[in-house]
Order: structure tokens, then C-alpha cells, then sequence
């Protein structure tokens, strides 16, 4: 059976774990937008909190995404728990990297123009900050998501959902018939994901820049 | 300290008369306004006393470090003052929400300060809306406001900052600052960072706009020069904002306080002066005209029999043309399209004297034609009543000075006086 009649033979398949991946990536980059730029927020604008935030996640991605699922596991139990919990520790880095050094990186004079023509707190960091950082966060999320693609994969070693399921069916039968078929689906349903996303962010970064800061 | 009591009626131009009924401005009462930061020893700004009445622009002007900007971003309280109050309207200001303060305060900032994410309308919008007018309201605002700055409402508001030239954006964000209809208004080197030529526009447009709103206008520069053209009163301030001298232009020009002020003058107060008067301040002499519909021999006329040899030519509109000499009328030989030397400068009579001292000297008979409002001609300036008109004024200046002194020495010796009589009562407590 060459690869195009494995492909025929077991799109269904197939297509459950690409849905079931893209589904996985994308709900954990969401929660991670969400605590990645409270965090950014909530530090940017002290020198060691922000930089603590920085390290911390730093450190979360020293840590082999193989060993991080194994040691989740007693915590969590096995499936969907393990690989969502791990994808979100990871997503956090890019994400709470950019929006402090997005955040910080807003011209000063601007804030204090904010400030002086009398806008709140509240205000400020949502109608003068944010958007001017938006850009730098939109890149760490970006950046997110391309690595959790690759991530999630390793989930299906604590029976998570996605492509990764293929791809470790085909390891552990490996010389059988459909050992490298199965690698090579698996491998390819993930970098064709990576792109579809990559076009999509691109598209929302067009729409929600504001023409008078996009490069 | 040479303060309040200021010499009036130097310059109608510059005074803006006390009793106007469309007066918006508020007035500003600086307190022992001091700042100290954590870990210096020295205030930044020590004990700060000033009165500035409505509608009045008050020019803060001082070496960079000074304190003047510290001193102005506390009137706001973008900077909290570590003592003293500010009262604006007889309103204690130093302990409301500061945001409150700030909406009722505009304020403009060198390099405008503009979000780069907003367009110009959105810009101008933020305040408006902040404290809830309606969108009608908002949406005219913006035109109106456009319109103030001198740029067209139609063709700007959807733009980006960064589509505008440096002095468009200073417009604009001088049409932000005062688009939610400010009392008070701060400016922080606003026109720091344009062109010389935009600059000078800028100020311009400035005096125009002050003469329309009358906004209480407190204005931070480093720059002496527009100091002088653009405040009522200035502040001349030295290290830790300590005063030097708080006082009209003319006053600080002809009798500087010190030392310190008299640099910071720097040379020629006597120039500088000339940009304090206008032309129509002065005298406008007459000269002979004629217009270029008049026959040829009404001109041969006047010219061989009049006391003059020049007649000025004016053109069908009543607008200066050519300076036609006796001589030039003999070699015209009956046409005068190459006859005379054609009218190359005129100022207009809102001209400083610098501008049309400028002229005169740059003329080769010495003399300048002043024009009205549409180019049309209303009379001459020349090298003698320019000396005149200068002479007088530096003499009337003179003479204000040493008034001004006696009455500065008077209300000194009238405070020593009396702390002298409050060192005394004082004493018979301290024995018991």
C-alpha cells in the first residue's frame, strides 16, 4: 500500500485527529493569549516582576515536553488533562515575553499624553497601550502556535487527542507495512496545519492593526 | 520679587484687555509649590508662588533642569507636588481625582503626542467622549476644532499621524487638547521639535487662536525669543523653579530683575523690543500715489509741479505697484509698462516693527509701504519715523523701569518694616 491509498483508505481517521489537533492548539492558545498577556499586563511595568514572569516561563520550556507530560501524568491522569495543561505551560513563554516587552516598548511621551488629556488607568492600557502593543503580541502568539503544533504531538503519549496518535501508532509498529505511511501522515497533517494557521494569523493581523502603526 | 503688579498699556497688542465677557480661561494660583524626589537632597522645584489670571498666557521660560516643566506637569499633577496647593478658579485642585482635574486641563506636548493607532478624528474625539458627549456633538466638535487649527475637515480627519507633516500634527494636537473645551490650557514645548519657518507659523496661529478663546495658557519653553512674542506675562525662571522675574515682555526686556534674566535676555533687548510693537502702533506717514488708470500727464503733472519727486503707482485694486521717480517718467517716453522700479516688499500694519525695519533697511530709498487687510495701500514707513517711533518707546520704557523700581523698592522697605515690627512683638513672649 504506497502512502496516496493509505491516505484514501483512512482519511476519516485522518481527519478526526487533524480536527482533533487543530481543535487542541487552538483552544490552548487562547486560554494562553488570555493568562499570557494578564500576566504581561499585571508585571509589565516593574522591573522584577517582568522579569520573573519572563524567566519563569523561560524555565517551563527548559523542560523536555516528553518529560513535562510524564510528570503531569500523576497529577492529572491520563488524556485530553495532560496535554492541555502542558500545551498551555509552553504557549505562555512567547506570548508573556512579547507583551511585556510590547507594553514597555510604548513611547513614554504617549502615556503621559494619555494621562495628561485625562484618561483613566483602565483607559489608557486599553485604548493607547495594548493596541500599540499589539503587534509584538500578535507575534508571540504566532510564535505559540507554531511551537504547540509540534508539541501537541508528544500528547498522544498520555493518550491526548491529534495527529500525534498516528504518529506514535507508526513508531511502535515500526517495519510493519503501514509503519511509515502512518509517520509520514501524521508529520505532514501537522506542518499542513502549522501553514493553515500561520495564513489565518496573518489575516487577522491585517485586520486588527491599525493602519497608522502597520509596517 | 517684581510680581503682579505689572506696567500696563506698553503694547495693545500683547495685553489682552481684563474685562472680556467671552473669557473662558480660569485663573491658576501656584502655593508654596514644591516637589522633592526620594533621593535628592535639593527640591526640584522650591516653593513655587505665582498668580495667573484668566486668560492669560503665561510663558514659563528657563535653562533646560530648571524646573519649569516639573512646575507645569503639577498643575495638571501629572507630577504630584510633595507640598503646596494649587487652586484653579478658587478650586483646591491638590486633592481631587487627579483624571477629573486633567479633563477640565488640556494639554499639549512636543511632538504632539498623537496616538499613531488613531486617525486625526478619532485623536481629537478621545476626550469628548471620554466624558460622554453625544456622537452629533462629537462628530461637529471635530470639524470645528479642525477648523480652529486651520486644516480642512474634510481632507484631514481620517488620516493617520504619521501621514502628516510635523506641523499639521502639532495642530492637531493642539485641536485635541482643546476639544473637550478646557479652561486651562498647558503646553510643553509644543513647537519644539518643527522647522524654524513652521514654527514661526505656528506662533502665529497661536496669538490668533488666544485672541478667540481666551484660554488661560501656560506655556514651557527654553526659547527666550518665543517667550517674548507669544506671552502676556513671563516667567523667568532659574534653578528649583525659583523666580527671577515674573512680568510683561517689555518690562523684562527694559529692566531685567538681575543678572540671571539680563543673560537669559541675552543681546540686543533693543531689537528684540522691535518685535513687541506693530506697525500700526506707530506713525504711518502719506505719500503721493497715483493709480495706473490715471492719464499719463495727471503723472507728468504732479511730478513736475508737486513737492515731491516719487510717486508711488498703485495698481487697479489700491495695491502697491511702482515707485516712479521723475526721471523714470522722462526716459518712459509716453509708456509706463518699463517705467519705475516695481513694489517688491510691503507689511502689512499687524507687522512687528522688526519685520518692517527689516524691509526699510533692505529697500535702497529707505522706505516701506504699509498695506490693510486686502494689499490695498494706506501709507508709508520710513527710515526716520522708524528711529522715531523706537526711540520713544525705549524713552517710555525707560521711564516705566524706574517707576517700576521705585515701587518695587517702596513695598521692600515696607516688608522689612513690617517683619522688623513682628521681630519686636515677638520678643516680649519669648522672655515669659
Amino acid at each position: 500500500m504506497n502512502f496516496w491509498e493509505y491516505i484514501g483508505n483512512r482519511y476519516a481517521q485522518l481527519l478526526t485527529d487533524t480536527y482533533q489537533h487543530a481543535s487542541a492548539v487552538f483552544q490552548c492558545m487562547v486560554v494562553a493569549t488570555l493568562i499570557g498577556v494578564l500576566i504581561g499586563v499585571a508585571t509589565y511595568r516593574s522591573e522584577w516582576a517582568g522579569n520573573l514572569a519572563i524567566t519563569s516561563t523561560a524555565t517551563v520550556l527548559t523542560v523536555p515536553s516528553l518529560a513535562m507530560i510524564g510528570l503531569l501524568i500523576p497529577v492529572t491522569g491520563l488524556g485530553v488533562a495532560p496535554t492541555v495543561t502542558a500545551l498551555i505551560l509552553y504557549g505562555l513563554l512567547p506570548i508573556v515575553r512579547n507583551a511585556i516587552v510590547g507594553l514597555r516598548g510604548v513611547d513614554p511621551t504617549l502615556v503621559d499624553a494619555a494621562k495628561g488629556i485625562g484618561m483613566s488607568r483602565l483607559s489608557r492600557l486599553l485604548r493607547v497601550e495594548l493596541p500599540l502593543a499589539w503587534p509584538p503580541i500578535l507575534t508571540g502568539i504566532r510564535v505559540s502556535t507554531q511551537m504547540l503544533m509540534g508539541i501537541a504531538a508528544i500528547g498522544a503519549y498520555s493518550s491526548g487527542p491529534g495527529l500525534g496518535n498516528e504518529i506514535f501508532r507508526g513508531i511502535s509498529s515500526l517495519g510493519s507495512a503501514n509503519a511509515l505511511n502512518q509517520v509520514l501522515a501524521g508529520t505532514l497533517g501537522i506542518v499542513i496545519l502549522a501553514l493553515v494557521f500561520d495564513a489565518v494569523y496573518v489575516l487577522i493581523g491585517r485586520l486588527t492593526i491599525s493602519r497608522g502603526i502597520r509596517a | 520679587m517684581p510680581e503682579a503688579s505689572t506696567p500696563s498699556g506698553a503694547a495693545p497688542a500683547h495685553t489682552t484687555p481684563p474685562s472680556t465677557t467671552t473669557t473662558t480661561g480660569a485663573t491658576i494660583a501656584l502655593e508654596d509649590l514644591t516637589k522633592r524626589y526620594s533621593g535628592t537632597p535639593a527640591p526640584a522645584v522650591e516653593n513655587v508662588n505665582m498668580d495667573i489670571k484668566a486668560g492669560e498666557l503665561v510663558v514659563f521660560v528657563g535653562p533646560s533642569g530648571c524646573g519649569k516643566t516639573t512646575t507645569m506637569k503639577m498643575i495638571n499633577r501629572l507630577i504630584e507636588p510633595t507640598s503646596g496647593r494649587i487652586r484653579i478658579d478658587d478650586e483646591d485642585v491638590t486633592g481631587i481625582d487627579p483624571v477629573r482635574l486633567r479633563r477640565k486641563v488640556g494639554y499639549a506636548i512636543q511632538s504632539s503626542g498623537l496616538f499613531p493607532h488613531m486617525t486625526v478624528a478619532q485623536n481629537i474625539a478621545l476626550v469628548p467622549k471620554l466624558i460622554g458627549w453625544s456622537k452629533a456633538k462629537v462628530k461637529s466638535r471635530i470639524e470645528e476644532m479642525l477648523d480652529l487649527v486651520g486644516l480642512d475637515a474634510g481632507e484631514f480627519q481620517g488620516r493617520y499621524p504619521r501621514q502628516l507633516s510635523g506641523g499639521q500634527q502639532q495642530r492637531v494636537g493642539v485641536a485635541r487638547a482643546l476639544a473637550a473645551d478646557p479652561p486651562v490650557l498647558l503646553m510643553d514645548e509644543p513647537f519644539g521639535a518643527v522647522d524654524p519657518i513652521t514654527r514661526d507659523h505656528l506662533q502665529d496661529e497661536l496669538i490668533r487662536l488666544q485672541h478667540e478663546l481666551h484660554k488661560t495658557i501656560v506655556f514651557v519653553t527654553h526659547d527666550f525669543d518665543e517667550a517674548i512674542k507669544l506671552g502676556d506675562r513671563i516667567a523667568v525662571l532659574r534653578e528649583r523653579s525659583h523666580i527671577a522675574q515674573f512680568d510683561t515682555p517689555e518690562a523684562i526686556l527694559t529692566n531685567p530683575a538681575d543678572d540671571f534674566v539680563s543673560g537669559f535676555v541675552g543681546a540686543g533687548a533693543a531689537l528684540k523690543r522691535l518685535n513687541l510693537t506693530r506697525v500700526r502702533d506707530v506713525e504711518i506717514v502719506d505719500f503721493p500715489t497715483a493709480t495706473i488708470d490715471d492719464p499719463l500727464q495727471y503723472l507728468f503733472d504732479m511730478l513736475r509741479h508737486g513737492s515731491t519727486n516719487e510717486v508711488l503707482l498703485l495698481d487697479r485694486y489700491r495695491r502697491p505697484y511702482k515707485w516712479l521717480r521723475r526721471g523714470d517718467l522722462m526716459r518712459a517716453k509716453g509708456s509706463l509698462a518699463r517705467a519705475g522700479t516695481l513694489v517688491h516688499d510691503t507689511v502689512t500694519r499687524d507687522a512687528t516693527l522688526r519685520d518692517a525695519l527689516e524691509a526699510v533697511l533692505t529697500d535702497n530709498a529707505g522706505r516701506v509701504a504699509v498695506t490693510g487687510r486686502r494689499g490695498e495701500y494706506t501709507g508709508v514707513v520710513d527710515m526716520e519715523t522708524l528711529m522715531n517711533s523706537v526711540q520713544q518707546l525705549l524713552e517710555e520704557d525707560r521711564l516705566e523701569a524706574v517707576e517700576h523700581q521705585h515701587a518695587l523698592l517702596e513695598q521692600r522697605a515696607h516688608q522689612t518694616r513690617r517683619e522688623q515690627e513682628g521681630a519686636t512683638a515677638v520678643r516680649p513672649e519669648d522672655l515669659s
